[in-house]
């Protein structure tokens, strides 16, 4: 997988605070879920999204 | 449950009729064995019972009712089953009454988001699916089991109990004329869901239990849509919770909704409360003019099911083996699977015609059957009724998605009754010759069919042991015609069907394919067989021929030692 350049990213990290805002507390869970889906297709990779999933989760606390 | 001031079986367009016990030659001393009983006369006890009679086997068939099951409950018949009633020469009846779809429309939030189009390949004689209430389906096979000689049908009679011994059983019948014993060769339990003689065994069902509860309810109203499977999620008549409508002949209409999370089940089944809920998804529908109340039902989903359908004499059969849930019809479907399986196999042992062996292979391809609904009934039930917050949550993104987007759409496909295929079974010993077509159906499923020009079809020529469909030229090899006569060396019942251009042929039922369709169908080549078991599921397949596997294969089908 390639990443993004970091201006990239930091933009990517800034919509995306942006858009969770724009959600509404009530709707982040549903905007995120949407989004996750979007990205998963996008990417047409089942073997990278479950590692995504599983990076993700790893770093909750 | 029916309206107040109705009796149980008070229906608005379906009268009950009511069986009378009879006094049976065990009353007064009579000692026979039969060779087989079944308890349960429910569509599957009853189909089981036709299937033997269409081999000539006897057997004796109890219920412990009156009547037919109360209440519309399995409503939807496949193909494959169509073409199981057919060959028990049941089938026209149903053709006649019941109502052929193959369509569906799924909405969110009311906006359509899925298009069902279930495939209808030219050749096939029958729909993918046909609607049709269960007292109808019971008394159509239940007036071919009354016209049928070779059916002892006792209603009132109850398996009250069962001593199993190595060459058969013995039950004890209560009914209202007396209790006697009744020997048999073999005992078929279909005899439901809460089968008595699945707790006589001392055996119980495994699996997992869902936690949404869907309302069925039966209405009659005069609305005008086709025949159609209609999916609801988050309509505005039924906030929180899904709804499915389901055409029925009479003007009967299936609703079936979803309960809230933590509501009342004794509520939501309170006659008001029915009707306020039926009223609101109706507006939601545009239907504003009057209805009435038939019956209703809870129902939850389970995936439940026995270790071993097989216990030494006596066989499990339909929901006594296995209850799955109903998202995708596959209940009253698998169980119609069940009674041909069980039936041929047991009536070529009884005759003689087959070793004891091949009863083996009706648990594993049976149960493997019911393992695979449970693979997509598992699916389909998540997404009907989603159990957690995480199934809930995922489900409303992928919906509200689909309002604009296709990839997420095939999420709402409801994965209707496909029929299983028997490519691990011991039947299918040469499943690896599959790699030899580009296509065509595979080793162990059951067989396509094709229109022949003169009006019949092709699987209308099948026998009722195996049927071999060879591929020919112009003129037949003749170490074809040497493997066909080996073949009824095996098997006395062996039909061959040949497929050729016009004057092929002696000896064997000739089909031209002209324009090559039916070889298409197969992705023949001439020299191509195929080998059909006896319920028309392929046995195998060779692109060219090889004798040794084809015989062994056809010995196998009648209970031969696997290689």
């Amino acid at each position: 997988m390639s990443a993004m350049p970091f201006e990239d990213f930091e933009t990517a990290y800034e919509t995306l605070a942006m858009a969770i805002d724009s959600a509404g507390a009530e709707r982040e869970a549903l905007f995120l879920t949407r989004l996750a889906l979007l990205l998963g297709h996008e990417l047409g990779d089942i073997v990278a999204f479950r590692k995504a999933i599983q990076t993700a989760l790893d770093g909750l606390e | 449950m029916r309206p107040a001031g109705k009796g149980p079986l008070e229906s608005l367009y379906f009268d009950y009729p009511r069986f009378a016990a009879r006094r049976v030659p065990e009353l007064d001393g009579g000692t026979a064995r039969h060779p087989v009983l079944i308890a349960g006369a429910g569509p599957i006890g009853m189909t089981a019972a036709l299937v033997l009679a269409r081999y000539g086997i006897r057997c004796v068939l109890i219920d412990r009712k009156d009547t037919f099951n109360d209440g519309s409950r399995a409503i939807c018949i496949a193909r494959p089953s169509m073409h199981i009633l057919e060959r028990i020469g049941a089938v026209a009846p149903f053709v006649e009454k019941a109502l052929g779809w193959r369509f569906g429309r799924s909405y969110y939030r009311g906006e359509q988001i899925f298009r069902l189009e279930m495939p209808q390949p030219p050749g096939e004689k029958y729909l993918p699916m046909y609607n049709l209430q269960q007292q109808y389906i019971e008394k159509f096979l239940h007036d071919a089991v009354a016209a049928n000689q070779l059916i002892d049908m006792r209603w009132q009679s109850e398996l009250s109990g069962l001593e199993r011994h190595v060459d058969g059983v013995t039950a004890r019948i209560s009914s209202p004329e007396g209790n006697y014993y009744l020997d048999a060769l073999y005992l078929l339990a279909a005899d439901g869901a809460r089968s008595p003689i699945r707790s006589m065994l001392g055996l119980r069902l495994k699996g997992d239990n869902y936690e949404g509860r869907y309302v069925i309810a039966d209405i009659r109203m005069d609305h005008d849509f086709p025949t159609e499977r209609r999916a609801f999620f988050e309509p505005s008549g039924n906030p929180g919770g899904t709804v499915l409508i389901h055409k029925q002949p009479d003007d009967i209409w299936r609703v079936d909704y979803q309960l809230r999370e933590g509501e009342s089940e004794a509520e939501a089944l309170r006659e008001e409360n029915i009707r306020a809920r039926v009223s609101a998804i109706l507006v939601d529908i545009g239907h504003t003019k009057s209805w009435e109340l038939e019956w209703w039902s809870i129902y939850s989903a389970n995936t439940l099911c026995l270790d071993d359908y097989r216990h030494d004499r006596v066989f499990f059969i339909g929901d006594a083996a296995h209850i799955v849930p109903i998202f995708g019809v596959r209940g009253l479907n698998n169980g119609l699977a069940d009674a041909e399986n069980i039936g041929w196999k047991l009536a070529l042992v009884l005759h003689g015609e087959a070793d004891d062996r091949l009863l083996d292979s009706y648990s594993p391809e049976r149960r493997g059957a019911t393992l695979d609904v449970f693979a997509n009934a598992t699916k389909s039930t998540r997404f009907m009724t989603p159990p957690t917050r995480g199934w809930r949550l995922a489900r409303e993104a992928a919906l509200s998605l689909s309002l604009k987007h296709a990839f997420p759409r095939g999420l709402a496909n409801p994965r209707q009754m496909q029929p299983y295929t028997y490519s691990d079974s011991v039947l299918t010993p040469y499943a690896g010759r599959d790699a030899g077509f580009a296509g065509g159906p595979v080793c162990g499923s059951v067989a396509p069919n094709a229109k022949l020009i003169d009006g019949t079809h092709l699987l209308d020529h099948a026998g009722t042991g195996t049927t071999a469909i060879l591929f020919c030229g112009a003129q037949p090899a003749a170490e074809q015609a040497a493997l066909r006569e080996q073949l009824g060396r095996i098997d006395k019942r062996f039909v061959a069907i040949v497929i050729g251009s016009e004057n092929s042929i002696s000896g064997a039922k000739t089909i031209a394919d002209q324009d090559g369709e039916i070889a298409r169908i197969f992705a023949a080549e001439p020299g191509t067989i195929y080998l059909l078991r006896p319920d028309l599921h392929i046995a195998g397949r060779w692109k060219a021929a090889i004798p040794s596997e084809i015989l062994k294969t056809a010995e196998i089908c009648l209970g031969g030692e696997t290689p």
